[in-house]
């Protein structure tokens, strides 16, 4: 059994999804090889090299893949594919773009988000939101699956000495471009990989407001997030959705601030350790899942919390 | 330029769907039946488009069992101008409606082909992709904004960091996420116009196109329950719990 994990980078750092994927293709044994498809990408993959447990590192470094363009990077993938039984990437956006892609090439079904590995052929995954979770099972003879990162512990990001392998196969498909990308800077940790998540809903009332879970994320070290309502009402940018179609987050701790809790919020979040609600609605069903949940005016409680931790 | 535009008919977003007590399947049974709300998403792009006077024709496709024709006269009362239902029993899978989607895009040979990311039963996020490869053409996928150029198509795609533009050669597929736009609700006397508007019905056999299984489902459960919490009085009880009974701060 081999497995290919489809590395998650910007080029110059690997980012923590890809240990999460790595411990799926763990779990499902065997050889377990990482590539790094980018542009100047050998810091990348010399980090990927350092990951416990991978044999070899593939860097396929050209710019064709340089903003990881689903329509060239799924030509690279479906080639490589043909040494493996299993190929896997987080499900983030660009493992989303790019697998089902590679899978209509490889002419197989595609399992994304799994949540377990049952069998070399047996997974589960969330459907409906997250409202029911099917075990389902593949018959194809190689497998092209996407990874729940929040579902899998990530495996430490040293300690391993893969050898890394360079691999020239250029594959430019000529039909899309890269024009531009607005990437939020932040100090604060990511939000899909934060210990702490604290995250606003409509109840913030406006986009300023936000300024008030600001001070409590500096002192938890937290990342900021949002519900759909708030990111709909324009109060903060997409990037900080949680939910079923945003980003999936399972923190140590998640403080969910004037967030009502629709079913496709409690999607994204309902894995987290310890989930505190703070709502003035006493029936707001996100005190359901909330193991600490306090009614009140957010704008008296946030300053009260930030003073208290 | 003529848009194709992929529809789903799915469990309404408003019901909270189940599993069957004894874990064989979801419980469907009298449940309200909707298009799925990224479908009605993309049908409102093309309509809009079409208003803008970039696009001319739209044609409506749908991939399931007969009763899928309703969500199509939906789409035509939402604007489009004809239907393609491709008739197929059960449940096809992503790759198995990709395929008969790039037949129906070979007959019609559209300069644009919008659909929803995800549909909210499956939640697989795989055909549109999918449909690129078969096609070869380039994907905007979870666009929040196109805009038409000279035998181009800008997206602007939400991706994890923020968004990201890309250009596409036409034709392209696009796969449309919560905020491209906000669709309208289809007016009474556009909902009796699109029970004239044409319908054809297409088998697989006719797209040359073999349904094949490649994942069965072996069955279902529900979530792990999360266990009761409780409701404190002010904020330093809050404070005291997190710091010394969950010590996550």
């Amino acid at each position: 059994m081999k497995t290919l994990v489809i590395a998650e980078h910007d080029n110059a750092s690997l980012k923590a999804a890809t240990l999460n994927a790595v411990a799926a293709a763990g779990e499902l044994g065997g050889d377990v090889d990482i590539l790094v498809a980018g542009a100047g990408c050998g810091a990348a993959a010399d980090a990927a090299a350092q990951v416990p447990g991978v044999a070899k590192v593939i860097c396929a470094d050209n710019a064709a893949y340089e903003h990881q363009l689903a329509e060239n990077v799924s030509l690279l993938v479906a080639e490589l594919g043909a040494d493996y039984d299993n190929l896997l990437a987080p499900s983030t956006a660009n493992g989303k773009n790019i697998m089902p892609r590679v899978a209509a090439l490889l002419d197989v079904g595609q399992i994304s988000d799994i949540l377990s590995v049952e069998s070399a052929d047996t997974f589960t995954r969330p459907i409906y939101a997250g409202n029911v979770i099917a075990t389902v099972q593949s018959a194809d003879p190689k497998k092209v699956i996407t990874v729940r990162t929040t579902a899998f512990d990530a495996v430490p990001a040293e300690g391993g000495s893969a050898t890394v392998e360079a691999c020239s196969a250029a594959h430019d498909a000529g039909v899309s471009q890269f024009i531009r990308e607005e990437v939020a800077v932040s100090d604060r940790p990511e939000l899909t990989s934060a210990s702490v998540v604290i995250s606003g809903g409509r109840g913030m009332q406006n986009g300023d407001n936000f300024s008030l879970l600001e001070g409590i994320a500096d002192k938890l070290n937290a990342a900021i997030g949002a519900s759909r309502a708030a990111v709909d009402a324009g109060f903060v940018p997409n990037d900080y959705q949680v939910g079923q179609t945003g980003k999936i987050v399972a923190p140590d701790l998640y403080i969910a601030v004037g967030i009502s809790g629709a079913i496709q919020h409690l999607a994204g979040m309902k894995d987290s350790k310890v989930i505190v609600a703070i709502n003035k609605d006493e029936d707001a069903p996100i005190f359901q899942v909330a193991d600490y949940g306090l009614v009140a005016d957010l704008f008296e409680a946030l300053p009260e919390l930030e003073a208290a931790i | 330029m003529k848009a194709l535009v992929a529809v789903k008919r799915v469990v309404d977003y408003n019901v909270k769907v189940r599993a069957k007590a004894d874990g064989t399947d979801v419980d469907l049974n009298n449940v309200k039946m909707a298009i799925n709300p990224f479908c009605e998403i993309a049908v409102e792009e093309a309509v809009r488009l079409k208003e803008a006077g970039t696009v001319t024709e739209i044609v409506a496709v749908s991939v399931g069992e007969s009763s899928c024709q309703e969500q199509i006269r939906t789409a035509l009362a939402l604007g489009a101008d004809r239907g393609v239902h491709v008739e197929v029993e059960g449940r096809p899978e992503p790759l198995a409606i990709a395929k008969l989607l790039k037949g129906v895009f070979d007959q019609e040979s559209p300069d644009l082909v919008i659909m929803g990311k995800q549909s909210i039963d499956g939640d697989n996020n795989q055909t549109g992709q999918m449909l690129g490869a078969l096609t070869g053409m380039g994907q905007g996928t979870f666009a929040s904004e196109v805009k038409i150029g000279e035998g181009t198509v800008e997206v602007v795609r939400e991706v994890d960091g923020g968004l990201q533009t890309v250009s596409l050669t036409l034709p392209a597929i696009i796969t449309t996420d919560l905020r491209l736009n906000e669709p309208r609700y289809a007016s009474l006397p556009n909902i009796m116009k699109a029970k004239k508007k044409p319908l054809e019905t297409l088998t697989p056999e006719q797209l040359s196109v073999a349904v094949q299984s490649h994942v069965t489902q072996v069955g279902v459960a529900p979530p792990p329950e999360r266990a009761a919490g409780i409701k404190v009085e002010d904020v330093s009880q809050l404070v005291d719990k997190l710091k010394n009974e969950a010590k996550v701060i």
